[in-house]
């Protein structure tokens, strides 16, 4: 299937939770609500037409406090049809919660984790949401642009690097 | 054995201990010797490499990669430089093309030869260690004569290479295929026909074919389970199509498909049909041409964002990129192969024995420095 004939399919069945099919950029993706995320990623694994059984990859992206969005992007793939494609999931910085699909791709277990390690992303519904690569109790989350490293862990000086910019 | 329950205990296998390859704790429950769950706590290396590439420029992001896989540096260069040259939709000369196959294909075999020496010694081989690391040296030989460089060589770069590969180089390859080529056979005499080394290995920590796909398992693990797959061939980037090899599936010769047999064998497999890609990669090198394209100074990609994945040692390689228009990326995501091949752990080593976890990890053939990243 193309990415048109996908998008075609999900608006007749999920058309509430559809925000935009972007077909102009270099990835083409779909846009939803995180209200609807978990009814149609079971959908997309389960109808035989749609079959993506592989989910390649889950990246969070902060928009930086000026446009105060931040997003999850899922990639998508069928090992059975081998058609891809990207859903894209934004909300507000400060309190952005997206169900989990951990149960329906094992995958999202550790990735999700990951992304709510770096961004503080919740993901609702997951069974062990705790930080992945930092420790347990680490101040604030690394990956959002304005992020300010904490002077101390355990009374140990954490060294500063000066970024060349921070917000876009 | 099953039937006598006793008290559950708690057991660390590392952060140091020989056979976690660097440094990662698992924390056990067993039963008796009997492991219930594997529980991996990651994040002793972690560096935080993408909130650095988010204050580079897109060439400068590339030693970094280097550091994330340092047993397949070129790969992750070649991976890196792909994810940029395709968002910035550059072609680069035929001659270049080629060099990074010959170098890619290498550094699988270097990579799968650690593989090799490091499953045996975790499983209590020692010798096969020595003989991989005595054809690794070659490897690196080869890559010193080029780059100077014999661990993380910044070799491959967006839009070329660093510089042409030095006078003798072509001769000398081709007279390490000629020696790597027939020690294959020796690699299966010592160790993959063993017997002490299939008792230890097959039929152990089964991986099966679905459960792989979701869990995102991929690479040689993923093919060991019996599933046709491989980024080279079914997604061809670079000029993979060009060549004439096979893709390595597991074999039902000594226990079933996805046991750790198989995942250590379709490495050896995958070895041979790397050796072949150079071969025909050096019979077609061009002689003449740049090993630069036209690329503008500062390398500005369109807005937008952009998910590449290339085929690496260990697996699916990906780069998600965000691009803001400006000489920085905006976001960088790498997603690791080894990471999602780690997650699995649970799901395959519960159930086993102690001494059998050591194995099922060792053939998950994972890189801390990638996990962490």
């Amino acid at each position: 299937m193309t990415r048109a004939d996908i998008y075609t399919r999900l608006a007749d069945q999920f058309g509430d939770s559809i925000v935009e099919f972007n077909d102009e950029s270099l990835q083409r993706y779909i846009r939803i609500e995180p209200s609807g995320w978990y009814a149609i990623a079971t959908f997309l694994k389960e109808d035989p037409d749609f079959a993506f059984d592989s989910l390649m990859c889950i990246a969070g992206v902060d928009r930086g406090p000026k446009e105060d969005q931040m997003e999850v992007v899922y990639a998508l793939f069928s090992m059975t049809h081998r058609h891809k494609i990207t859903i894209k999931i934004s909300g507000p910085r400060a309190d952005f919660h997206v169900p989990s699909v951990e149960s329906v791709w094992r995958l999202a277990d550790w990735h999700e984790r990951e992304t709510y390690d770096m961004f503080g992303i919740v993901f609702d519904g997951h069974r062990r949401l705790k930080r992945l690569l930092l420790p347990e109790d680490w101040e604030g989350f690394p990956l959002r642009k304005d992020y300010q490293v904490q002077d101390y862990y355990h009374g140990i000086r954490v060294p500063k690097i000066k970024p060349k910019k921070l917000t876009p | 054995m099953r039937d006598l329950r006793t008290e559950e205990m708690t057991l660390n296998m590392g952060p140091q201990h020989p056979s976690t390859h660097g440094v990662l704790r698992l924390k056990l429950r067993t039963d008796g010797e009997v492991v219930t769950s594997v529980e991996p706590v990651l994040g002793y290396l972690h560096r935080c490499f993408e909130k650095h590439a988010e204050n580079l420029e897109y060439p400068g992001v590339i030693p970094f990669v280097d550091r994330c896989d340092y047993l397949a540096s070129m790969n992750n260069d070649h991976g890196y430089a792909l994810a940029v040259e395709q968002f910035l939709d550059i072609e680069v000369p035929e001659r270049v093309e080629y060099i990074r196959v010959i170098f890619a294909e290498l550094q699988r075999i270097a990579s799968h030869l650690v593989a090799f020496g490091t499953f045996g010694l975790d499983v209590g081989a020692f010798t096969p260690f020595l003989y991989a690391f005595r054809e690794r040296e070659m490897i690196l030989d080869l890559f010193e004569m080029t780059c100077g460089a014999r661990l993380l060589y910044n070799y491959i770069w967006v839009g070329g290479l660093s510089h042409d590969i030095p006078p003798g180089f072509v001769e000398k390859t081709y007279r390490f295929l000629e020696h790597f080529e027939p020690k294959i056979k020796e690699y299966n005499d010592l160790l993959t026909n063993n017997k002490i080394f299939i008792e230890r290995t097959a039929d152990v920590g089964m991986l099966p074919r679905d459960v792989a796909i979701s869990y995102g398992v991929t690479g040689p693990q993923l093919r060991a389970s019996g599933v046709d797959w491989d980024l080279r061939r079914d997604e061809p980037y670079s000029i993979y199509d060009r060549f004439d090899w096979k893709v390595a599936v597991g074999v039902d010769a000594y226990g079933e498909l996805g046991d750790c047999w198989n995942r250590y064998y379709v490495k050896i497999l995958e070895m041979q049909e790397s050796a072949k890609i150079v071969r025909q990669a050096l019979d077609n090198l061009p002689v003449e041409g740049d090993v630069h394209a036209a690329i503008p100074k500062k390398i500005r990609p369109p807005e937008g964002a952009n998910y590449f994945r290339s085929e690496n040692p260990r697996g699916e390689l990906g780069f998600y990129i965000v691009s803001d228009g400006g000489t920085t990326p905006f976001r960088v995501k790498m997603r690791s192969p080894a990471l999602s091949n780690l997650g699995v752990i649970d799901e395959i080593a519960s159930d086993w024995l102690v001494a059998d976890v050591v194995a099922i990890l060792g053939s998950l053939d994972i890189v801390l420095g990638e996990i962490d990243r």
